[in-house]
């Protein structure tokens, strides 16, 4: 292999682990409410304003950004969640998919009339330069965003599968009338559910604004991403988010490439139809 | 007969409108309202009726907008032979959509239909043949008749009250053959409607397809009128947001919600676009998910539901005359 396709893969696997991160908190919302966050993308939008208002602000990068993202994207989760999604919820699958939807557009234009449709950058030397591992050259913004995605979604996937509040979720999940009778409100687990999914979503959105371009418009794309990551794993796996994430980051990369930047979203969305056809389980999944 | 006294009085006064309010606004104004009214009824027959909620529509439309351009711009022939060709390549892909997703459960549908609809737009926008990222254009000037070019917006008027009375009498007839009480079975239970027999995968793809014909058709009208067609107007995720916010608003799963909703939302578009100018676009979709998010939160069955509540509770027994459906006698 030559070092340039070395180099477009370990980029395609950094880009990855941050799509691996915002597609596990929609996995983890579908998975345990089965609610589809059709807003998802926005909030990942949400994010990357919120690193750069911190940016244009205070003047610093993405380790201040980033926690603050996180925080302001969790609060808007647990918001949306007692404002939305707890009476959709019980209603038609129509009401879930138009309230999530008009979420979407209520945040997409409200981003757009505040800050307008141009697009905008944070510097490309915020987080440092350019190295040279071994004759591939990295640069520090992607390595960051890749290595704390990669970190954090580890992390999220312990939260869930280790801890006693990651089972009172997956009790909720289960059956929630069964956890509420042994004491586990499934509302504050459903809130929190949120909250750490907004969270981690909000998180990625930030790390991704260091080396990506901020419009209003973004989140259309990057929730097409998840839907596809999330489908392509399975629903509600962490651990399939992330392969699917890592993959998905490969196969853009390697198109973007081959083919032409132009023509990578185009390779990624046949992709996710044809799984539709052939494989609508996921990777990992089960029905 | 009484179900039909409040229907007549209402197309009556529809007939009439352009004879009253003359002004070409106004004309304009009442035109785009029927457009988006044909539109949103085409969607209301798969997310409505059938209860699958298809934000995607948009793919639709463009192809009987792009198959009019094109069936102009490549060959010269009058925009409506495109038509056909438009409807058969809406059908086509409906099928491609709806045959593994409709099996699966109805959030992969809505996921699949947004997928498709970016994939069309990236891949039209790419496409030398179909004018890339410029789009193509409609005639200039009329040669005939056929080319359905006017500038006044009466005959435009006229012909999409035309199509729409066509629209709502077949979605009418559908709610009413076995189709129909198989799609109401599908939505109040799918797996007790599947252990009866009910053949529902089959069912929902045909509403599906039958909706995605009668979308390119207002895609068609609509690339007829404005006189061309690109990617952004003929597949952004915004025209798809219309159909079923209109929709949505008006009363999905009702024959005249799509009509209501059009007739609320098309002259709030135009109004705020006049007085705001091109800040006006962003405030606009603002205002429209703030809106999709309250009916969704508050009143999922739109307006014309919440009307029927009122009006059942002020009139019991009028009660199944007042709904949009009438049933078979």
């Amino acid at each position: 292999m030559s070092s340039i396709l070395v180099q477009v893969i370990v980029g395609g696997l950094l880009l990855g682990a941050v799509y691996a991160l915002f597609s596990s908190g929609l996995t983890l919302i579908w998975g345990m409410m089965n609610v589809v966050n059709f807003a998802h993308g926005d909030f990942v939008m949400l994010g990357m304003y919120v690193a750069f208002m911190v940016w244009t602000l205070l003047g610093v990068g993405p380790f201040v950004g980033a926690p603050v993202a996180a925080l302001v994207l969790a609060t808007v989760g647990v918001i949306v969640y007692f404002g939305l999604i707890r009476s959709v919820m019980k209603g038609p699958m129509l009401a879930q998919i138009l309230g999530t939807f008009g979420l979407a557009l209520l945040l997409r234009y409200s981003v757009f009339w505040a800050f307008g449709a141009n697009f905008l950058t944070l510097p490309g030397d915020l987080v440092g330069g350019t190295y040279d591992v071994l004759g591939i050259k990295l640069q520090a913004s992607r390595l960051l965003a890749g290595v704390v995605a990669l970190l954090v979604t580890l992390g999220l996937h312990l939260l869930l599968t280790r801890t006693s509040l990651g089972s009172k979720m997956l009790a909720v999940s289960e059956d929630a009338t069964a956890a509420q009778l042994m004491g586990i409100r499934p509302d504050s687990m459903q809130a929190i559910a949120w909250a750490i999914a907004a969270g981690a979503t909000g998180l990625a959105g930030a790390l991704i604004a260091t080396f990506f371009y901020i419009a209003p418009t973004v989140g259309e794309t990057l929730g097409i991403v998840a839907f596809v990551t999330v489908s392509l794993g399975g629903f509600g796996s962490v651990p399939g988010a992330l392969v699917a994430g890592l993959l998905i980051g490969v196969i853009e990369s390697v198109s973007a490439y081959w083919i032409g930047a132009v023509y990578k979203d185009i390779v990624v969305y046949s992709l996710f139809l044809c799984f539709l056809w052939f494989r609508p389980q996921g990777l990992m999944g089960k029905m | 007969m009484r179900r039909f006294l409040w229907p007549t009085v209402a197309l009556a006064l529809i007939i009439l409108y352009p004879l009253v309010f003359t002004t070409p606004f106004q004309q304009r104004l009442g035109a785009l309202i029927l457009l988006y009214a044909i539109a949103a009824s085409a969607w209301n027959i798969v997310g409505g009726y059938a209860g699958q909620v298809s934000v995607g529509h948009v793919v639709f439309f463009g192809c009987g907008a792009y198959a009019s351009m094109a069936a102009y711009s490549h060959f010269a022939l009058p925009p409506m032979v495109g038509v056909p060709a438009g409807i058969a390549a809406s059908v086509a892909i409906a099928a491609v959509i709806g045959v593994p997703t409709l099996r699966l459960s109805g959030h992969y549908f809505s996921m699949a239909t947004i997928a498709v609809a970016e994939l069309a737009r990236l891949i039209v926008t790419n496409t030398e043949f179909l004018g890339a990222a410029v789009g193509l254009s409609g005639p200039t000037v009329p040669r005939t008749v056929f080319d359905l070019s006017f500038i006044s917006a009466l005959p435009y008027y006229y012909l999409f009250l035309t199509v729409l009375l066509i629209t709502l009498g077949i979605t009418w007839w559908m709610t009413n053959s076995r189709i129909g009480f198989y799609l109401r079975a599908i939505k109040d239970s799918e797996r007790a409607a599947r252990s009866l027999g009910a053949p529902a995968s089959r069912v929902k793809l045909y509403a599906y397809m039958l909706s995605a014909g009668l979308t390119s058709v207002a895609g068609a009208l609509y690339s007829m009128m404005f006189g061309f067609v690109d990617p952004e107007s003929g597949l952004g995720i915004l025209i798809s947001v219309k159909m079923l916010i209109m929709a949505a608003l008006g009363g999905a799963g009702l024959l005249f919600g799509p009509l209501v909703g059009a007739a609320i939302l098309v002259p709030l578009e135009e109004i705020s676009n006049n007085v705001l100018g091109g800040k006006g676009a962003g405030l606009t979709f603002v205002v429209y998910g703030a809106i999709i998010v309250i009916i969704a939160r508050f009143q999922p069955g739109g307006i014309l539901a919440l009307i029927n509540r009122l009006w059942a509770k002020h009139k019991p027994a009028e009660a199944p005359a007042a709904q949009g459906a009438p049933h078979a006698p």
